[in-house]
């Protein structure tokens, strides 16, 4: 069927709350005012204010008690209204969520899914807008998803509810409208598996969430111009499935990476780590990304325009990378 | 039956302050790293509060948390295996003396961000709720953690959803080198900060054992048959450093206010109160004395001679595979 990214995810805790008695849905505005984005829309119709918990605005908080309910054997899925609330969970989410298995000897775990979008939507303002997904990516004890199509949304979403360690998934405010193709009932993506989301052979392109789309238009536009480009979407962030991207990579022998996050010590400098480690010999040239801007994002929109990829960027440094005008 | 609960809140306490001295001892001996941070002068908390327990309620603490572990029923071996950094240990090595857990005794761990696992406290109540479940959970903290925001958040979530938790602040009048006076605006009355979310509070003399188990046991039967919050201010103090880094005065305190507590030491009270209620003799003191130092001994022996893990270890428990 035909649906929304927001319908797929909705569908998905549907189904792993109608499934579970143990996932619960707790944070700000998921029950009576149908989630911020509307994702848990009907859920407190369906579930009861027991399982589905309207929070005051206390992202350490709830964030720290969906944890303690995951020690003792729930499984919480905690809407962040964005990541950029998170924020203020961070100590809850490196210091307990991920390490508490690891201090523990494995005695206790701590199977939880915090979710809510993160990256740019439209003028925003710095503190509304930004990719974080290093952070998390950085610390051992988390898994980390960010799919982008609501086909991925479900599967993968059905998967971290079921997975018994804390699962970053990080979805996009400019995604929840967007429609697909998705499966009916509950199907499960396994964590840790990239696809191959368009066949090419002269230059591999890596791209996750919403720079999916990019690197698809811009892989458009490339075959109009006779360059075949292979879009690869990691899906899962951490772990990365490294062996689908090098495999695309000994093939083509050419590497771009579109992260909308910021360059330094962005996904794309780990992708590119391991791609190196992976299949060096294959390249033909040296790996290009195609990142946001180092700055906090501005308001106006030209310059936000210009802090973004988009896919007239993503074309230039394919040409650019195969020394064609561009 | 008076007799058998005296013995055995005393016998608790003499434990952990012999444990606790041991640590000191393997501490100096460099069989103890990193941070250790002793609870001594607080037996009578961690043991009256814990005394009036079932087995299936949970306990948390914060880094000091040595004595909660051992009067949830942690073997002290397994507890100083632990701080040794052993495989045999509660946590195969890989917590340390901040991070004590041991799931099978429900006690939930030792965290060591101040603050941080209050929230995780009003989780495992919220766990105990959801469940229709009648245990209660007992957080301890210090109360360097009461003007922390986690613990406002963890008081308000608490209260607003009735959750079976009671906080225990171990007010020890210091957060570090930090006195009470400089560092909580109402430093006089901190169980108002608990009231002014609706969660009902009291103070304890925490340094009398027998009223901290009597407190608690009523305050523990009306948590578990009407689950809310509820806040104890347990006043204690500690008799060394904050850590092994400090001597037990140090420049923030003086010697003399150090020793004139040490006349309120829990253990020397209820002994006394033993005494005079002859619900021991001198005789059974000695006796335990030499028990308890057996044990200890035991423990070290234990911890010595157990091997650190090895390097598969290492990644292990990373993630549940």
């Amino acid at each position: 069927m035909l649906i929304s990214y927001r319908e797929a995810l909705n569908q998905a805790m549907r189904e792993e709350m109608r499934r579970d008695e143990r996932v619960f849905l707790i944070g700000e505005e998921v029950g009576y005012y149908q989630g911020a984005f509307k994702v848990s829309k009907g859920f407190v119709e369906e579930f009861g204010p027991e399982r589905v918990l309207d929070t005051p605005i206390t992202e350490a908080g709830f964030t720290g008690l969906a944890i303690g309910a995951a020690m003792a054997g729930l499984h919480p899925i905690v809407e962040l209204m964005t990541f950029n609330f998170g924020i203020l969970a961070m100590d809850q989410i490196v210091n307990n969520a991920a390490k508490i298995r690891y201090m523990s000897g494995g005695q206790i775990s701590v199977p939880i899914v915090i979710r809510g979008p993160g990256s740019a939507a439209h003028q925003l303002g710095a503190q509304h807008s930004q990719s974080l997904e290093a952070w998390f990516c950085h610390v051992p004890g988390l898994k980390v998803i960010a799919p982008a199509t609501p086909h991925d949304a479900k599967g993968l979403l059905i998967s971290a509810i079921r997975d018994p360690n804390p699962v970053i998934f990080i979805e996009a405010q400019l995604l929840y409208g967007t429609k697909g193709e998705v499966g009916d009932g509950a199907y499960a993506i396994p964590i840790g598996k990239a696809e191959v989301k368009r066949d090419g052979t002269d230059v591999t392109i890596v791209a996750y969430s919403k720079m999916l789309l990019v690197a698809l238009e811009a892989a458009d536009a490339l075959a109009g111009d006779g360059v075949h480009a292979e879009v690869v979407d990691p899906r899962t962030l951490k772990p990365l499935d490294i062996d689908t991207i090098a495999a695309s990579v000994r093939k083509t022998g050419r590497l771009v990476i579109v992260e909308e996050g910021w360059r330094f010590a962005g996904l794309g400098a780990q992708i590119a780590d391991s791609v190196s480690g992976a299949a060096f010999d294959y390249l033909d040239g040296p790996i290009v990304r195609v990142t946001g801007e180092d700055v906090p994002m501005p308001y106006t929109r030209p310059l936000e325009d210009a802090a973004i990829p988009d896919s007239a960027r993503v074309v230039k440094a394919v040409n650019q990378m195969l020394h064609r005008p561009s | 039956m008076e007799r058998d609960d005296f013995l055995s809140l005393y016998r608790q306490m003499l434990l952990i302050r012999r444990f606790e001295e041991k640590s000191a001892e393997m501490y100096a001996l460099a069989k103890i790293a990193g941070f250790l941070h002793l609870y001594i002068g607080e037996e009578a908390v961690a043991v009256g509060a814990i005394a009036a327990l079932r087995p299936d309620d949970y306990a948390i603490s914060a880094y000091r948390d040595h004595g909660h572990c051992l009067a949830k029923g942690s073997d002290p071996r397994a507890v100083m295996a632990e701080l040794f950094g052993k495989a045999t240990g509660l946590c195969k090595g890989k917590g340390g003396s901040m991070h004590l857990m041991d799931a099978e005794r429900r006690f939930m761990g030792g965290y060591a961000i101040v603050g941080g696992h209050l929230p995780l406290a009003a989780g495992l109540a919220f766990a105990v709720k959801y469940r229709k479940s009648d245990q209660v959970v007992l957080c301890f903290f210090g109360e360097g953690a009461l003007p922390s925001g986690q613990t406002h958040e963890a008081f308000n979530l608490a209260a607003l959803w009735k959750l079976p938790v009671i906080f225990i602040c171990e007010n020890n009048r210091y957060a570090m080198g930090t006195p009470i006076t400089r560092g909580i605006a109402l430093y006089t009355e901190i169980t108002e900060t608990a009231r002014s979310y609706g969660i009902e509070g009291e103070e304890v003399d925490g340094m009398d054992v027998l009223a901290v188990r009597d407190r608690m046991r009523d305050v523990v039967a009306k948590v578990r048959s009407s689950p809310r919050p509820y806040f104890i201010e347990a006043r204690t103090y500690r008799f060394m450093g904050h850590s092994m880094a400090d001597p037990s005065h140090g420049h923030y305190r003086t010697k003399d206010e150090v020793e004139a507590e040490r006349k309120r030491d829990p253990l020397l009270r209820l002994r006394q109160t033993m005494l005079e209620r002859s619900a021991a003799t001198e005789a059974e003191f000695d006796l335990m004395d030499r028990d308890i130092e057996e044990v200890v001994d035991q423990a070290v022996r234990f911890a010595d001679e157990s091997p650190f893990p090895g390097p598969d270890e290492l990644h292990r428990d990373v993630y549940v595979e």
